[in-house]
Formats: structure tokens, C-alpha cells, sequence
């Protein structure tokens, strides 16, 4: 009901505009609902499990809170903080993002590294082509799927290559880790490169094999309170949840690596 | 014979047997629904009857009795179907249009057009040999159609009501083209128009609930009906009872009082028919005394005009539709209208009786 | 002459008996659709837009999307054309039910239809058993790109040539079936070049489709430049890291669709007129 008022609030400034009555773009409101708190906190998409938890955690300690997430790309997390939307927290993926906003002024302490992540190749459960180590998947013949090298992902395969001097020849860039998955989980691919969460997230539909190469990128996880949040105060506290021994437990059995 | 036809289709309540000799031209009336057009499309071989069997010229059109699943696709049959629309192939020309036939039974491309020029001379229609059918008028359309089905040589040629489309200006003209034209073409031709039949057939059939109700040359047909169907297609009012004392009587009691040939006529108490013109009534308000005439009462059902004239329907309380043709003039002087009494009057010499 | 001349000027302006009130919602219905193409072209950095769509990858991007859609529109033609006869023409049981099927891709999600293509022609899919025996490999190939946009764009073709055919009717076909014409005959001579009009337009319908074809392509193809991805993949992928790139190629992709279509509109109106 509430999307279909948007569409039409859409629309009515449509019709305005159209009108001659030029209208200011709409300034997202602060979600704040039925009397209680709520803190805002953006975070990747790649969080999702495990910040939902933790979001879980923190209401059950903050009575009258309630956490509501924003999951979405790094970048275009970045872009909706830089165009001033209300957050109180911001976790990227990777640093690159996350120095858009501490540039801008906008983190209210200096970006933490709360978890960090490196790469695995994720193969069918019966394993068709036989792959062990990193060396294999240079087999002639092998279905290998990536991420685009223009994707972080694909970014960070691209640097194993060049530190270990192997020419990888995919079948298939994807544009997103979940495509890699989706490939390898139909049996159309025989190999994937995706990072360790997402073969832990995906349970028994795929076979994980580490390789020691994988460390040559390793993605960090950065996270950051907002200063100009309307829960500012709530957000340090959720980032000092995040690197809490509590938080960090539950991001280890997600598969993610320590913060060190 | 040329065409023996026989087949039944219970969906359409058809079923009916037929013959055209070589050369003969049959003409088929009937109702709307009487199943004409369904003759009509099982002899093109666009349906497909329950049971029958049919052979033209020798060849077996199909075979559907006991077992038989013979059946010859309609490019295979030899039949050509010219509709009331010339339906001219739009994207070629009159002159492509009619050497069509030829050209996919097997003409080169220089006969097929010399066959096509010849017929499209024959039709009268030489100066349009070029243009596109959307360029030319319905009846030069339908001359292009005639021309097209004939260029094809078929050995039978159907006519599904070939002129009901056309102007009334252009119909004369374009049946004498086809009177002429069809002269030795074994052709059946399905109409509801009296001068079509009389024009372009030997022979009538009319058609009644999908069965033949009716057979015989044109002229006998038309002028001695024997069903009240004919009668009308004929333009005739029918009496039918059995003969008596110079008259008709029916089983209610009617009579009506006419003249016989000298070779025809009917036995004493033997069924007979009495027709006559509906221009041959009068209408009287009150029953005239004293004359020599046939004086019937009966009940005006409906007006309808019909030209310079008005046709008065008037039922005679003894089963019988019958017209009488009268001036607008007589009409507003007789206060007619449906529901009114009025009284026929008709000379003796007006009606033609003859034995059934 | 004096008729000639009167032939001739403006179009006499005849009374529409349309609500003025229906003006509104029109006009609101058509800005919604056109708004967010000029929206595209506010954003687009002219200075760059040349060597924006003649890198590499968009011009290897735009070779392939023009190569595959017309691949995928032969194949709907030559697919398309005989199943819409047999649908416009032929009576059997059960063709109410094979024409919804065949036109569901029309309202199918196109990832759906992707997932549903891995399933026929994957490497564990249907076919896989016969494919094998013929070492035919078809995942991550330009073949793949072609079968998911035939599969969208084949209904296209269908429902819009079947409508063509039942508005031409039978009568044509079988008066040149009494004339003599065997039905091959009869198909190549009359129904074909009496639906050419509409068959063009559906050609080009199935043609459009086919190049905005993404969803079911991504699925069941892959991505890899050159081989599987298409324009709209490319435009997919570069919207993350250059969107000045992504807003270039949208942009020749709309002008692409735009040209197409008006070409059509004036074959299809020259063959009425």
C-alpha cells in the first residue's frame, strides 16, 4: 500500500513538473516510527546474515530501539550518504568506498577494519573436474567462471593472477559474486571464484577449496559511525558491537577473516 | 454425366444427391441455411462431408462411404469457386491475376499471359491488363474474377451468387457476359436471384433444409411450381389441393378457379396447383357481388414496398402467404394496414392450373 | 482537376468526441515513457560520448548484440512463421493450450526464462544426454545468447503474425486452391506475400526484442566480451564503474531501436499504400 502512495506521489510530481511547478527533489525523512528510536545503519550487501543478527543483538540490549539496515552495493551506499541520506553507520565492503565518505567529512571517527575476506573457489559438490589447488584452474578445457575484473571480486582475482604470474582464461565475467553461485549451484560451471562467505552462506549446494594464493587479496571490511546521523551516538555504539568479541564471533562463523 | 454427387454432413443437416450433365448449367436456390453454400464448399473440397461419394468427369472427388477415406484437396479437383467478392489477389495485377490458374497448373510464363489476355478480351476488360485490383471498379472486378476462374479451364465452375454485390446498374451487363461465356461450361451456379436463374441455368435445384426439395428445367420449374418456396423465388402466389369442377380445392375447402393447358390437363380429384401472378389481384374493402371471379377473404399480415408498387401480404385463413401487388395509390384509398379484412379478387383467366 | 485540387491541403479536421479532460492522463502517460529518455541524455558527457562507445568493449559489445539479434531473427522466422500458420489455420485439439505456452516467455520474467533455459539446454539440463552424444556444449556460448533472445522474442513473432494472418482470412488461399495452386504453392504465392507487411513488422519486433534481451541471457549465457555479452549486459556492467559508459550505450541502444522501428513503420505503410 505504502509503495503503491510512492508511485503515485511519483507520478503526482510528474503531472507537477509537468505543470510548470518545478518541485524539490524529496529529502529522505528520518525513519523514525511510532515514537521509539530507530538507528540507520548502511551496510553491504554481502552483510546481510550477519548483520541482521547483530542488528537482533543490539535491539535486545537497547530497549525501545529498533535497527533498520539499508543493504545494498558499496558504491551505491557511498552515493546516497554523499547525497545526504540519514545514516548512522556505514559498513563497506571494501576501503575504496568507504574513503568517499571519511573525504567528505562525513564519518564521525576514523574507518575501522571490522572483518575481512578473501577469495575461494567454489565447485559443484561432486567436484566434475577434479579441482585442489589454485594451479588447476588453469586446466584446458575447464569451465571457469569469475567475477568481472571491474567488480570488486573480479578485482581481487585479477590481482592473484598478477602476483602469481597465471593467465586465467573464464568462460564467463559476471557481474556479480551471486551470478558466479548461481553458475556454479546449476552445474554449468565447473569452478568459481567467490569469497569464503558466500560458500558458507550457500550450505550444501557447493564445495569450498581454499587456496594459500587467496591471501595475495585479501578484501578488508571497513565500517564507520556517521556525524551527521540523527542516532549518531547509537551508531558508534552498533560499530563498537560490530568489533566487540560478540560481533566478531558471529562474522568468524560466517566465514568472514579476523579484523587484525 | 458429368458430376455425380452424393454426400451427407449431419452438423449442417445436409444431405443430398445431384447430378450436372456435360455442359449443363444448374442453377441452386434455397433459403438462407438451406444448405447451398455447403453444396457449394463440399464440391470445392473446403469441407469435408460425413459420408458420400462424388466423381467428376471420371475423376472420384471423394469416397466417404462404408470404410472408403478417399479424399482430392481442392487444387487437385478441377472446380473453380467464383464468390459474390471477386476477391482479386491484391498484391498482383488483373493480368497476373488471371493467368494465375494456368501459371500453377503447369503454363510457361508466355502462355499463361497469352491465355489470360484472351480471356480478359473475352470479358471486355483488355484496358485494365496492368492495374492493381484496388484500381478497378466492382463490376470490372468481377469481370476479372470470371475471366480468372475460367483462364483455369475448370471442368465444373461454381458461382456462389455472382452478382449480389454489384449495382443494379452493373448486374445486367455483367450476366450477359457470363450468359454468354458459360454457354457450354458445365457450371452450378447458387443464387437467390430469378433472373440469374433464368439467365444462366437449363435446370433449377432448390434446396430445402439441406435436402433437394425441388429439380427440373428452369422454365417448367419457374413457371408450374410445386412448392410454396419456388412459388415465391418464381414471384408466384401457390394453391395447392386437388382438382375440381375447373378449380383447386384444398383440404380446408379453398378454391380458386382457373384455366389449364390443353396438354396439361388433371384428372378429376388428382392433386393439382394453382398460381398466379400477385400482380393479377385486386383488393377489394368489401366482397365485390356478382362477378366472375375468385374472390378470396384474408387478413392483412404485412406491407412491403417494392418499387412503384406495394406487396400486400394477406393471409386466406386456409394456411396460404399470398402477395398481391398493388399502387401506393390503392393503399392510402383502402385505408390498408396489418390486421385490416380485405377481400382478393382475381379473373379466372389470371390462374394457371396444372396437375402435380 | 478542380477535384485534384481539392485533394490537396490540409487534412480537414474531424471531431474526435474524446473528453478534454482525457487530454490529462494522455499527455501524463506519454511523459512518463519519454521523460526518463531525455532524463538519459541530461546526464551524458557529450565531450566523451564517441570514445565512450567506441572502446573496445562497447564495440565489441555492440557487434555481438547486432550479430546475435539478427541470428535470433532468422531463427524466429523461420520457427516463427510455420507455427503461427498452424496456428492461425489448423484446428487440433489442445491448440488453445499450445498457444498460451508458447506465448508465456511474452509475460515471463526474463530471469525466469533464463533458469528455465538452463534446465533444457544446461550441462545437467534436458537435453543434456542428447547434446553429449553430439558433443554439443551450448552454456557460455554466443549460441546460448542466441537461443534465450529467440526464446523471448519467438512469441513476438507469433502473436503478432497470427493476428495478421486471421485478419487476412482464408478466402484468398482457397480461391487459389480451386485455380489449382497446391498449398506450397498457395503459401509462397499468396499467404506469405499477403502478410509481408505484418510478417516485416514482426521481424522487427522479435528484432528489438531480442537486442534488449538481458535477463534470461545473463542466466543461461554467462558474460565474457565478445562471446556473451550483449550490449545491455555491458551496459549492466560498466553502470557500476563508469556510469558516463553505461548512459553512452543506452543511448545507442535506444537509437538502434529507434531507427529499426521507423524503417519498418515506412516499409509497412508503402506495402498498405
Amino acid at each position: 500500500m505504502r509503495k503503491l502512495c510512492t508511485a503515485a506521489a511519483a507520478l503526482t510530481a510528474l503531472a507537477l513538473s509537468l505543470a510548470g511547478c518545478a518541485s524539490t527533489p524529496a529529502a529522505t525523512g528520518t525513519s523514525t516510527a511510532g515514537g521509539g528510536t530507530t538507528l540507520t545503519v548502511f551496510a553491504a550487501a554481502s552483510m546481510k546474515p550477519t548483520f541482521t543478527a547483530l542488528g537482533t543483538a543490539f535491539e535486545s540490549t537497547h530497549a525501545g530501539v529498533k535497527v533498520t539496515f539499508n543493504f545494498a552495493g558499496s558504491q551505491t551506499l557511498a552515493e546516497q550518504i554523499i547525497n545526504g541520506a540519514a545514516a548512522d553507520a556505514f559498513a563497506s565492503a571494501n576501503e575504496a568506498n568507504m574513503k568517499t565518505v571519511t573525504d567528505a567529512g562525513l564519518a564521525a571517527t576514523g574507518a575501522q577494519v571490522y572483518a575481512t575476506n578473501q577469495l575461494t573457489i567454489a565447485v559443484p559438490p561432486d567436484n566434475p573436474a577434479g579441482i585442489t589447488s589454485w594451479n588447476d584452474l588453469t586446466k584446458k578445457g575447464l569451465k571457469l567462471v569469475v567475477c568481472a575484473p571491474v567488480v570488486p571480486c573480479g578485482a581481487a582475482t585479477e590481482k592473484i593472477e598478477q602476483a602469481t604470474g597465471t593467465t586465467l582464461t573464464p568462460v564467463s565475467e559476471e557481474q556479480a559474486v551471486t551470478d558466479v553461485m548461481a553458475k556454479v549451484q546449476a552445474g554449468e560451471a565447473d569452478a568459481g571464484l567467490v569469497y569464503q562467505t558466500d560458500v558458507i552462506a550457500a550450505g550444501e549446494t557447493v564445495k569450498g577449496i581454499e587456496f594459500a594464493e587467496s591471501s595475495k587479496a585479501i578484501n578488508t571490511n571497513v565500517i564507520a559511525a556517521l556525524k551527521d546521523g540523527p542516532q549518531a551516538k547509537l551508531g558508534q555504539e552498533f560499530v563498537d558491537l560490530v568489533l566487540s568479541a560478540e560481533g566478531q564471533q558471529v562474522l568468524k562463523a560466517a566465514g568472514f577473516g579476523a579484523a587484525d | 454425366m458429368s458430376l455425380q454427387f452424393s454426400a451427407t454432413l449431419a452438423r449442417r443437416h445436409f444431405d443430398a444427391e445431384l447430378q450436372v450433365a456435360d455442359g449443363e448449367r444448374v442453377a441452386v436456390l434455397g433459403h438462407n441455411g438451406s444448405g447451398k453454400s455447403t453444396l457449394l464448399n463440399i464440391l470445392a473440397g473446403t469441407l469435408r462431408p460425413d459420408s458420400g461419394t462424388a466423381s467428376l468427369d471420371g475423376t472420384r472427388l471423394f469416397d466417404l462411404n462404408a470404410g472408403h477415406r478417399h479424399w482430392l484437396a481442392p487444387h487437385a479437383r478441377g472446380i473453380s469457386l467464383m464468390a459474390q467478392d471477386p476477391l482479386l489477389f491484391p498484391h498482383l495485377s488483373v493480368i497476373e491475376n488471371v493467368a494465375f490458374g494456368p501459371r500453377v497448373t503447369g503454363a510457361s510464363k508466355s502462355q499463361a499471359y497469352a491465355k489470360a489476355e484472351e480471356w480478359l478480351e473475352q470479358v471486355g476488360v483488355t484496358e485494365f491488363a496492368q492495374r492493381r485490383p484496388s484500381q478497378l471498379s466492382g463490376g470490372q472486378a468481377q469481370r476479372v474474377a470470371i475471366a480468372r476462374a475460367l483462364a483455369a479451364e475448370p471442368k465444373l465452375l461454381l458461382l456462389d451468387e455472382p452478382m449480389a454485390a454489384l449495382d443494379v446498374a452493373v448486374a445486367p451487363l455483367l450476366r450477359r457476359v457470363l450468359g454468354r461465356l458459360l454457354q457450354h461450361q458445365a457450371t452450378v451456379v447458387v443464387t437467390h436471384d430469378l433472373l440469374d436463374a433464368l439467365l444462366l441455368s437449363e435446370r433449377i435445384i432448390v434446396f430445402d433444409q439441406g435436402r433437394v426439395a425441388e429439380s427440373g428445367p428452369t422454365d417448367e420449374v419457374l413457371r408450374h411450381p410445386r412448392t410454396r418456396f419456388t412459388a415465391r423465388i418464381a414471384g408466384l402466389n401457390l394453391v395447392r389441393g386437388r382438382y375440381a369442377d375447373g378449380g383447386v380445392r384444398t383440404d380446408t375447402g379453398l378454391v380458386v378457379q382457373g384455366t389449364h393447358r390443353d396438354d396439361e390437363v388433371p384428372g378429376a380429384g388428382e392433386p393439382a396447383a394453382a398460381v398466379f401472378a400477385p400482380a393479377a389481384v385486386s383488393i377489394f374493402a368489401h366482397p365485390p357481388e356478382g362477378s366472375p371471379r375468385n374472390s378470396l377473404p384474408v387478413t392483412i399480415i404485412e406491407l412491403e414496398p417494392r418499387g412503384d408498387l406495394v406487396r400486400v401480404r394477406g393471409d386466406d385463413h386456409h394456411g396460404h402467404s399470398l402477395a398481391a401487388d398493388v399502387t401506393p395509390l390503392s393503399v392510402a384509398e383502402l385505408d390498408l394496414y396489418p390486421g385490416r379484412e380485405v377481400t382478393y379478387s382475381l379473373k379466372a383467366a389470371a390462374v394457371t392450373i396444372y396437375p402435380l | 482537376m478542380t477535384m485534384g485540387e481539392q485533394a490537396r491541403g490540409r487534412a480537414p479536421r474531424v471531431y474526435s468526441g474524446l473528453p478534454r479532460w482525457l487530454f490529462v492522463p494522455a499527455a501524463l502517460g506519454a511523459t512518463l515513457v519519454v521523460l526518463p529518455l531525455f532524463a538519459l541524455t541530461t546526464r551524458l558527457d557529450w565531450t566523451r560520448f564517441f570514445e565512450l562507445i567506441t572502446s573496445d568493449s562497447s564495440m565489441a559489445a555492440l557487434r555481438l548484440s547486432l550479430e546475435t539479434s539478427v541470428a535470433s531473427t532468422v531463427i524466429c522466422i523461420v520457427l516463427g512463421v510455420p507455427l503461427a500458420l498452424v496456428l492461425a489455420r489448423e484446428q487440433f485439439p489442445g491448440q488453445a493450450l499450445v498457444r498460451t505456452l508458447v506465448l508465456l516467455p511474452l509475460v515471463l520474467p526474463p530471469v525466469v526464462g533464463g533458469i528455465a533455459l538452463l534446465y533444457t539446454f544446461g550441462r545437467r539440463g534436458l537435453l543434456a544426454p542428447v547434446m553429449d552424444l553430439f558433443g554439443i556444449q551450448i552454456a557460455f556460448s554466443t549460441a546460448a545468447v542466441v537461443i534465450a533472445q529467440s526464446f523471448v522474442a519467438l512469441p513476438f513473432l507469433v502473436v503478432s503474425l497470427e493476428g495478421t494472418l486471421r485478419t487476412v482470412g482464408r478466402r484468398y488461399e482457397l480461391v487459389a486452391a480451386t485455380l489449382g495452386a497446391r498449398p506450397s504453392t498457395v503459401l509462397g504465392r499468396i499467404t506469405l506475400p499477403l502478410v509481408l507487411p505484418g510478417l516485416v513488422s514482426a521481424a522487427v519486433l522479435s528484432f528489438a526484442r531480442a537486442l534488449g534481451e538481458f535477463g534470461a541471457t545473463l542466466t543461461f549465457a554467462g558474460s565474457l566480451q565478445g562471446v556473451t555479452r550483449t550490449l545491455p549486459l555491458e551496459i549492466y556492467l560498466q553502470r557500476v564503474t563508469d556510469p558516463d559508459a553505461a548512459i553512452a550505450l543506452s543511448l545507442v541502444l535506444i537509437a538502434v531501436a529507434v531507427a529499426v522501428t521507423l524503417v519498418t513503420a515506412r516499409i509497412s505503410d508503402r506495402a498498405i499504400g
